[in-house]
């Protein structure tokens, strides 16, 4: 059987300059946003789920775990963050705290269970626990059903950065993206990173090496969960609310293609994937449930012709790992 | 206790799809290694192709009950040829997309030209009306769905663990190459097999429509409750999937009796405790 990811090329010094000079190409460019005439809303959006598709990379890509059930991190934590902000009336700081804190302790329940059994049945369990959670948030008082949670105040991040400022909230939505990448980023580059992917490559002699490979999955799949919440956390301040799409299955499917579309198991490929599939979005609005299609067929051509995704591809041609 | 009858016979009519989907699910993945996600807008595909026969071609349900199989399952021998093929030898989950991707389109096409709202089936003339068996009344049509799934599922089961032909088809999924070397084409086996499978969605479909309305977005939600089925069950046997899609689908009609609330979450609740006790199911082997 053959790799989930191309990922033939050793880290060396260079690959880490390389990816350094990249990150801060990103950095820069995504910080000089509000100079443009780029509609920053649309940007705000796709870092949220660019964030979210690193989470989920650092499943899949480096533990080879395909998680189908990511959007219940996002919603759940977007859940909690909204109900702190708006009826304990929090500060939005610890309205990030409360959302993300739910993630994590949804991460270590659906962990334990689903990270028991592998490959395409982990992928169904993890997706039959989020459609049980959209039952649950479907029917729960706090939720309000199909209404969702609306009007959520911004409020003022450490009592100094005022929210409803396009501009402030552009940066603080920039630097908690960043921070969640430079997180994931170390933990892929950490001895712990570089077990997982061994795991990833032949978990049978993972094990006669002696290690716990569940445990290392187990870890893998909370940091996972935990930063994919973080990514909803950061989305209520976008947009304003929390709803049940988010929630539903399709929204894990659309993480999964952000990623198959950057490619899986790249650094940046997430990231890329992420603002392709919002910008696709964006503007092809108008064609109505055609959207579905186009998104259905990206995921078959890709599957088919273009499995490594478009850094993927760009990496393998410089033979370079991005 | 009228309810309570009733709502047992909804569990097994909903029993009887997650059987006959889990059971294709099975031979599907027996065969292929793939966990056809594309299953649940197969199933719809199966409503509307009897929807279609009837409206624009007059062909009654009961020549449906045999043509749509045979249509869908055209078109999913179609779809193994022409893209499913090029993924034997990597990564199981490299299927899952790709049939994923496939759902998409198939419901988004739906979609487009039948929005989202469902198209009536009527019941075909001989099985309609009911018998009052003093306890309760029984709709024929549907006694009918649950004798007629249960007689499909015993027959593919039996096709498949008794006959020389399953014999093949069993030890092709052992070991293809040495099945080869007798000189069967194991590829038009896989092919044929892929066809059985979306086939037996198909004609999940067809039994639903007059029950369930025809509607696009049928199979994509009914398709995530039959693979916790199926992760309930293992999908280690062909009769293990018959029992546990049949066994589920009246825990879930009783539990629309005595605690609706739950109705829809059962299953997924159920999935967890199995999981907790048994990592592989109750029927499976170990992954």
């Amino acid at each position: 059987m053959t790799a989930l990811t191309d990922d033939t090329l050793t880290v060396t010094p260079r690959a880490m300059r390389d990816e350094m000079i990249l990150f801060v190409v990103m950095a820069l460019l995504l910080a000089s946003v509000p100079f443009t005439g780029v509609y920053p809303f649309f940007v705000m959006q796709a870092l949220c789920f660019a964030l979210l598709a690193c989470a989920f990379n650092l499943l899949i890509g480096y533990g080879g775990l395909l998680s189908f059930g990511h959007a219940m991190f996002m919603g759940t934590a977007g859940y909690c963050s909204a109900h702190a902000l708006k009826v304990w009336a929090l500060p939005p700081e610890l309205g990030v705290l409360v959302g993300v804190a739910a993630a994590f302790g949804l991460s270590l329940i659906t962990g334990y269970i689903s990270i028991r059994r592998q490959g395409i049945y982990f992928s169904m369990i993890t997706l039959a626990l989020s459609q049980l959670l959209y039952f649950i948030y479907l029917q729960a008082p706090f939720t309000h059903g199909e209404d969702g949670i609306q009007g959520i105040p911004q409020g003022h991040m450490f009592g100094i950065f005022d929210l409803s400022k396009p501009t402030v909230l552009y940066y603080v939505v920039l630097v908690g993206f960043l921070a969640g990448f430079l997180l994931i980023y170390r933990i892929i580059n950490s001895p712990f990173g570089e077990v997982l992917k061994s795991i990833r490559e032949n978990e049978p002699r993972a094990i006669s090496l002696g290690y716990r490979t569940d445990q290392y999955k187990f870890l893998a799949f909370v940091l996972s969960g935990t930063l994919a919440g973080f990514a909803g956390a950061l989305k209520v301040f976008v947009a304003q609310n929390a709803s049940l799409t988010d929630v539903h299955w399709s929204m894990s499917g659309e993480v999964v293609l952000m990623t198959l579309v950057g490619g899986l198991g790249t650094i940046f490929g997430p990231v890329v994937g992420a603002f392709v599939i919002i910008a696709m979005q964006q503007y092809l609005a108008g064609f109505g449930q055609w959207v579905t299609v186009i998104q259905g067929s990206i995921f078959v051509i890709c599957v088919l012709t273009f499995r490594r995704g478009i850094i993927g591809e760009i990496a393998h041609y410089f033979r370079r790992s991005l | 206790m009228q309810a309570l009858y009733a709502q047992l016979l909804v569990g097994l009519i909903n029993g009887s799809f997650y059987a006959l989907l889990s059971l294709g699910l099975a031979v599907i993945f027996g065969m292929l290694n793939i966990i056809n996600f594309a299953h649940g807008a197969l199933y719809m595909m199966g409503a509307f192709v009897a929807y279609f026969l009837l409206n624009l071609g007059g062909i009654n349900y009961w020549w449906a009950l045999l043509l749509a199989p045979i249509i869908v399952g055209i078109f999913g021998m179609l779809l193994e040829r022409t893209m499913l093929k090029f993924l034997t030898g990597l990564d199981h989950l490299y299927g899952l997309l790709l049939t994923f991707g496939i759902a998409l389109i198939v419901q988004g096409v739906f979609q487009n030209y039948f929005g989202s709202s469902g198209l009536p089936y009527s019941i075909p003339d001989q099985l309609k009306g009911g018998l009052n068996l003093g306890f309760m009344f029984l709709p024929i049509y549907r006694a009918w769905v649950v004798v007629f799934s249960l007689f499909v599922c015993i027959a593919t089961w039996f096709l498949i663990e008794k006959t020389r032909l399953g014999a093949y088809l069993r030890a092709a999924t052992e070991n293809p190459t040495l099945v080869r070397a007798f000189g069967i084409n194991v590829p038009r086996m896989i092919t044929l097999t892929y066809g059985l499978g979306v086939g037996l969605a198909a004609l999940a479909g067809v039994l639903s429509a007059p029950i369930n309305q025809v509607r696009p977005l049928m199979g994509a939600d009914l398709i995530i409750v039959v693979f916790a089925v199926v992760v309930i069950g293992g999908m280690g046997s062909i009769m293990g999937s018959i029992i546990t899609g049949f066994a589920l689908g009246v825990i879930e009609g009783l539990t629309k009796y005595f605690y609706p609330e739950a109705s829809n979450t059962v299953v997924f609740v159920l999935m967890v405790l199995v999981l907790l006790v048994k990592p592989t199911g109750l029927t499976g082997r170990a992954a």
